[in-house]
């Protein structure tokens, strides 16, 4: 199952989203991860947290990284509006340990997949254990939703 | 008397950075105040004024839960006594649940 329901969505501008799959494709084949901060739904800001498992499958974010990030966006009084990591080898759908460790029911989670030529982005809500997919927009160009 | 109450309202001076998901315990607030000696006693404090606060942190063998890191100040408290780990007034902890996955 790679498909979920469509809820909500989230607009990006094109600087972000080229550097997400930047950030993506410069430590392949591991994963890498990060963050993106905002107010209202609009992006604020982009954090690259180093990947502490530096695995292909797996990703953990360098708690001392993230616990910088996050004190920088709660004093700027952004919220987390995103966090994001890369699947080199697999499709861009939450994993079923993506979906266990899910512990931000308010963040979307952005995954960017390497698998094919062309990097793919979907985005997502993990709540309880639930799926939904967000409808993403690049610099107002809606991204397709569901599997390639 | 006088001197009581003063140093009751140092002993507050723990301040707590609250993550997001634990926010529906705080009324939203991002930071709280909380009194222990160790962080346990913090703990077992900030449960007592934000019920589930707390207690979230802690497995059920009252050991830090295995996907939630606490830092007091720039450390994290697994490499200085873990729920032990002594606290003094001015620092900050905070609560901080790992974010990790896989594919």
């Amino acid at each position: 199952m790679t498909r979920a329901a469509i809820d909500g969505r989230l607009d990006l501008d094109r600087e972000t989203f080229d550097a997400l799959v930047a950030h993506a494709r410069s430590d392949s084949p591991y994963e890498v991860c990060g963050l993106l901060a905002g107010s209202n739904g609009a992006v604020a800001g982009h954090y690259r947290i180093p990947n502490a498992a530096r695995s292909m499958t797996y990703y953990n974010m360098d708690p001392k990284s993230l616990l910088r990030a996050l004190r920088e966006i709660d004093d700027a009084e952004l919220d987390v509006l995103a966090i994001y990591h890369s699947h080199t080898h697999t499709e861009a759908f939450p994993s079923a340990t993506d979906v266990e460790l899910a512990a931000y029911p308010d963040a979307v989670y952005l995954i960017v997949s390497l698998q094919d030529d062309e990097p793919v982005l979907r985005g997502f809500n993990i709540r309880e254990g639930r799926i939904t997919e967000r409808v993403l927009t690049v610099g107002g160009e809606e991204l397709a939703t569901g599997p390639r | 008397m006088e001197r009581e109450s003063l140093r009751e309202s140092e002993s507050m001076a723990i301040e707590v950075r609250v993550p997001t998901m634990l926010r529906t315990h705080t009324d939203g607030a991002k930071k709280v105040h909380g009194e222990g000696e160790t962080l346990r006693e913090l703990l077992a404090d900030v449960e007592r004024r934000y019920p589930g606060l707390g207690s979230a942190v802690l497995d059920e063998g009252g050991k830090l839960h295995r996907f939630m890191n606490v830092y007091v100040d720039d450390e994290d408290v697994r490499f200085l006594g873990g729920v032990e780990t002594p606290l003094s007034d001015g620092i900050e902890v905070s609560i901080l649940p790992a974010v990790a996955g896989g594919s």
